[in-house]
């Protein structure tokens, strides 16, 4: 067992660890933090894409003892006070899931591209998203959610209310 | 799937690394940024005893200028080749293949070292490697760095010729001067898949045509391969489309592609002198 010292979603955890354990299995079986879902075993799907130090990881393979020491983000740390965050109101605006298991990892992973590109153009978002499967929406949707996201994110609330 | 049971290390410096890999035996594995190396665990296709997690080895991130070449450490992240200056302006092919690998997250974690050491044919970066006639520099506890050239590090399908208690601690790639393009074309029907095909490429042409071609394929044989006799009936040659095709013509010989659910050998020897072609215009073009 290894001890670790991990701040998920703003709230330090200490724990002992076995070397093995995944972080998205400690976020989940031991922080009861479901909302990363796993959806493979091979690193494909981005399913389960938190940020990690503020950048795109897929949790399925990092172990827990390399997330020692450091911050790690799911979607569970996105609204505040039970406000969306405005990827996610997008994505429920734009209809941008339908079964919604690759959402999580869907919004993780626009979230670190708009930190690196504050207005993408649609074919920078397809190739932010391209490790992140959907099985259900064709992406249209998807795609769509974040250049609303992202031009929201841009603009303060005020302005968007005069313009708009 | 969970992972078997293993020993961890997590050393912060080459020599607490080398000596954590010595003393944990035959059976222990290097971890690098895990991106293949997790999926293996996780499918119980790797079991290690121990794994020696390079993770907080600062020192293996760097990249260096050293004159006449880069040094580029093997925990330099993919992410992080990509947009380094001194890679872009002295090795733009590897920032170029570099960009094509995997996905954003992918790249976040995953290692320039850890892609060469897993010596995957289908990897984009040992054919790169190649290409420049990088040269790869291993540590040991006990008999300390010895120094190869890219031909001789890829042994074998994903076998490279690291021993097991080494560490790759990085590459020497010698700087590209004036009057070479280059080009990374590679051949996939997917977002975020890998190679069916694909070709390095570096021109370098003079006054009278192409001075010196360098042509190394991904995921034609078990190992990387060089194209020679592409590279061969190029040299001293007018440096037009007509040229590229006809000596493209010749890039799967020597080679022995796989077969398998992405294509046939046929298909991928097709391929390659397809994508050679393509290449070499566009590096002659750059
Ligand atoms: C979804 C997905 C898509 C991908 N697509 C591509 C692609 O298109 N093209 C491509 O080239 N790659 C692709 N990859 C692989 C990716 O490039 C990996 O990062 C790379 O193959 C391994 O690097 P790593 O740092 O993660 O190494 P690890 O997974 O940590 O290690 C891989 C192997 O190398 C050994 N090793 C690693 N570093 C060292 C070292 N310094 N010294 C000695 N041994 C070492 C390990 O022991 C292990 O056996 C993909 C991976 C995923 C998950
Ligand atoms: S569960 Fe992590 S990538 Fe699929
Ligand atoms: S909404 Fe079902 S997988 Fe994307």
């Amino acid at each position: 067992m290894t001890r670790v010292r991990v701040e998920v979603d703003g709230v330090t955890y200490e724990d002992d660890v076995e070397p093995r354990l995944l972080l998205v299995h400690y976020l989940r079986d031991r922080l009861g933090k479901v909302g990363t879902p796993i959806g493979c075993d091979t690193t494909n799907c981005g399913a389960c894409t938190v940020l990690l130090d503020g950048v795109s990881v897929k949790s399925c393979s990092v172990l827990a003892v390399q997330a020692d020491g450091r911050q790690v983000t799911t979607v569970e740390g996105l609204g505040i006070d039970g406000t969306l965050h405005p990827l996610q109101r997008a994505f429920h605006e734009e209809h941008a899931l339908q079964c919604g298991f690759c959402t999580p990892g869907m919004i993780m992973a626009a979230l670190d591209l708009l930190r690196e590109n504050a207005a993408p153009s649609d074919e920078e978002i397809r190739e932010g998203l391209e490790g992140n499967l959907c099985r259900c929406t064709g992406y249209q949707n998807i795609v769509r959610a974040v250049r609303r996201a992202a031009r929201e994110m841009r603009t303060p609330a005020q302005e968007r209310e005069v313009t708009s | 799937m969970i992972p078997a049971a293993f020993d961890y290390a997590r050393p912060t410096t080459v020599e607490e690394a080398c000596a954590a890999l010595a003393d944990a035996g035959e059976d222990a594995k290097v971890l690098a940024g895990g991106q293949s190396l997790m999926p293996l665990l996780r499918l119980r296709l790797a079991y290690p005893d121990a794994l020696i997690d390079l993770d907080r080895v600062e020192a293996l991130r760097e990249i260096r200028d050293e004159g006449d070449a880069l040094f580029i450490g093997a925990m330099a992240t993919h992410h992080q080749v990509m947009r380094d200056p001194l890679v872009r302006e002295h090795a733009p092919l590897i920032a170029k293949a570099t960009a094509t690998v995997a996905d954003p997250a992918v790249r976040h974690r995953g290692t320039f070292g850890g892609a060469l050491a897993h010596a995957d044919p289908a990897g984009d970066l040992p054919a790169v490697a190649l290409a420049l006639d990088a040269e790869f520099a291993a540590v040991s506890a006990e008999r300390g760095e010895r120094r190869m050239p890219a031909a001789e590090f890829f042994v074998d399908w994903m076998t490279s010729a690291l021993e097991p208690d080494e560490i790759l601690v990085g590459v020497r790639v010698p700087k590209l001067g004036a009057g070479w393009g280059v080009h990374y074309e590679k051949f996939h029907r997917t977002a975020q898949a890998w190679a069916i095909v694909g070709v390095a490429c570096a021109v370098r042409r003079g006054q009278d045509g192409v001075e010196e071609a360098r042509v190394a394929l991904t995921n034609m044989g078990p190992t990387p391969v060089r194209a020679t006799e592409v590279e061969r009936s190029l040299q001293g040659r007018a440096a037009s489309e007509d040229a590229f095709k006809e000596a493209a013509q010749r890039a799967a010989e020597g080679t022995s592609p796989p077969g398998d659910l992405h294509g046939s050998s046929e298909y991928r020897a097709h391929l390659a002198r397809v994508l050679t072609a393509r290449a070499l215009t566009a590096a002659a073009a750059g």
